[in-house]
């Protein structure tokens, strides 16, 4: 694939306060690339400097070859869905698909067939003349979406599109927002706090915290092989606990030492390991690794998530298994579920 | 309480008591426009002479034009500054909006003899000649606060985005405040507008003291001509009550016509 997008060393301070630390970025063509991270951790500000509405302190931004810091955003083959879709409240659903077309002169004819091969893209037809300001949530999304789509742009960006939605709907409009990249073959940049939204969709992840980038990578990559702490947790419910690698393939933690599968580290250097809640299976006491108390048990739907404490921690489990509360029970975990990640970090 | 006999008979008398301390004067000064004699206080029976008067004086027809003309110039004119201003303040730091904020107060706070006062110094200093033009400056300077005051908060009730998403969909800055803000607080503008024309109409204090020149407006006129007693005063002033009257009429009749076309938007 064609690298389409390159931030280079990217600084962004507002006031006093630094909110990125030198972002280096690549993003290819056709990628779907989620920028994931707790809110002020400056995803949102490296999404609108892509966009042009603001310019770095520091660092370089290439689209497509060219340095684009100083194109203003009306000039970029990008176009952008806004966290609360600034849709335009003066004119119908099909002034408002129509108004990049009419700007850039394109012919009425022409735009008329553009519209309604949008409409139909996001399942709108039949609503051209309705105001925007009458349409339910999920519908503004779906404008806001056309909007931006029917001028062709080589990105999209959207910015946080499904916070406003309920439940239910934002899990359509996911499995729709995919279907309809696939459609357009085009670079989505996607900005989300939500790490199941993110898993779900995106080709790419970049996790960020604090206006630095933690981890790049795959959703599997990143739920399966978090590289520090931040990530681990920030990614689905963990245990996350100390330990000390002695030698590439063996991990001690909570005075027992474990075969794994991770290597490449110091001899006994500090290290931070992550056990997905899932991987834990609850045995008889002389079958488990560790054994420990049952404390809780909460019904959770699916999975049942219990809390086992052992001589040194409590251990969150999610198990399809009942159990009983007070009971001694014994924890097990296959190599590969130990997760061992330097406590430096990658990045 | 509610409902009781007493209440609202006594709510209907205060209703009806402030109602007659409003228009009572305003209705004795229409009657007696079509008084036959000079009398302002004894009747003497119908007649129009009083407009005929009016309509055949000269100051009168010359007044009456200057004051719509630059009512209409001052309109124009403080409505485009004060709708670029507001726009502007809108995405200023919140510093810079505090302070034109609080500059902006300043002349709508403070006494108008002191703006007038100020005003009239000033133009002498400069050696401006007092006339049309002072006039025109003065009512230009005293309606932008107004005009401003009236359409900032229709932008704080604007999506922060608008601008943008309309610069992200490739119009300039220029296309973006001509095709997206300012269809969104026409409404504000228009408000902003008429407060700047009626400013402007009915203004007598300022305007008084930075014209010269001979150059009068309605108010200046009626005020000279009520040193004697003249009932063509009454005939101009029912005049202006009327106009008044039908235009406020239409400002509130109108809006309901168009919100039938439409339907409620939140």
């Amino acid at each position: 694939m064609k690298k389409l997008i390159e931030f280079k060393n990217i600084v962004k301070g507002f006031d006093d306060t630094i909110v990125l630390k030198g972002i280096n970025l690549t993003i290819h063509e056709n990628e779907f690339v989620t920028l994931l991270g707790p809110s002020g951790c400056g995803k949102t500000t490296l999404l609108r400097i892509l966009g042009g509405f603001i310019e770095q302190n520091n660092g370089e931004v290439y689209f497509d070859g060219i340095e684009i810091s100083k194109l203003p955003p009306y000039k970029r083959e990008i176009n952008t869905v806004f966290q609360r879709y600034a849709l335009f409240p003066h004119m119908n659903v099909y002034d408002n698909i129509a108004f990049g077309l009419r700007i850039k002169k394109t012919s009425e004819e022409i735009i008329k067939q553009k519209v309604e091969k949008m409409l139909r893209l996001v399942g709108l037809v039949g609503f051209e003349k309705r105001a925007v300001t009458l349409l339910s949530g999920g519908q503004q999304q779906r404008v806001a979406i056309a909007r931006a789509l029917v001028n062709e742009p080589m990105v999209l960006l959207l910015d946080e599109p499904l916070g406003a939605l309920d439940l239910k709907l934002r899990k359509e409009m996911q499995i729709e927002l995919k279907k309809i990249q696939k459609e357009v073959g085009i670079t989505f940049i996607y900005v989300t706090h939500d790490q199941e939204e993110a898993l779900t969709m995106s080709d790419k992840i970049v996790v960020m915290n604090e206006g630095e980038i933690q981890q790049i990578g795959t959703p599997t990559d990143i739920y399966n092989e978090p590289e520090n702490r931040f990530v681990a947790d920030f990614i689905g419910e963990s245990n996350i606990l100390e330990g000390i690698m002695h030698d590439d393939y063996v991990v001690s933690f909570d005075g027992i030492t474990f075969d794994c599968v991770d290597y490449g580290f110091h001899d006994n250097e500090d290290v931070d390991i992550v056990i997905r809640p899932e991987d834990i299976d609850i045995v008889s006491v002389e079958q488990g690794k560790i054994h420990g108390q049952v404390i809780s048990s909460l019904f959770k739907g699916v999975h049942f998530e219990v809390f086992v404490k052992s001589a040194h921690r409590e251990w969150m489990i999610h198990t399809t298994d009942p159990v009983v509360i007070n009971d001694q029970v014994g924890l097990s975990f296959y190599p590969e579920d130990i997760h061992v990640m330097s406590k430096l970090g990658a990045y | 309480m509610v409902g009781s006999k007493k209440a609202i008979i006594s709510s209907i008398v205060m209703i009806g008591g402030v109602l007659l301390f409003f228009y009572l004067p305003i209705l004795i000064l229409m009657i007696f426009s079509f008084n036959d004699s000079r009398s302002l206080t004894s009747w003497a029976g119908f007649s129009l002479r009083w407009y005929q008067d009016l309509l055949s004086s000269r100051d009168v027809a010359s007044a009456v034009t200057t004051t719509i003309i630059v009512a209409l110039i001052s309109t124009v004119v403080a409505t485009f500054v004060g709708t670029l201003t507001a726009i502007g303040l809108s995405k200023s730091k919140k510093i810079v909006k505090d302070v034109v904020n609080s500059v902006n107060n300043l002349p709508i706070l403070n006494p108008e003899i002191v703006t007038a006062i100020g005003m009239m110094l000033l133009f002498s200093a400069m050696n401006i000649p007092r006339g049309y033009i002072t006039l025109l400056l003065a009512h230009i300077s005293f309606s932008i606060p107004y005009v401003i005051l009236t359409i900032l908060p229709k932008l704080r009730s604007l999506d922060p985005n608008l601008a943008e998403a309309a610069m992200d969909l490739g119009a300039t800055p220029w296309q973006a405040l001509t095709k997206v803000i300012v269809p969104q607080i026409t409404p504000g503008i228009l408000a902003g507008a008429l407060i700047a024309f009626t400013m402007s109409f009915d203004d007598f204090v300022i305007s008084y003291f930075v014209t010269g020149a001979g150059v009068k407006n309605i108010s200046i006129l009626v005020y000279t001509m009520s040193r004697r007693i003249n009932p063509s005063i009454n005939a101009l002033s029912t005049l202006m009550v009327l106009v008044i009257t039908i235009v406020l009429v239409l400002i509130n009749v109108l809006p309901m016509f168009k919100k039938k076309e439409r339907m409620p938007i939140e």
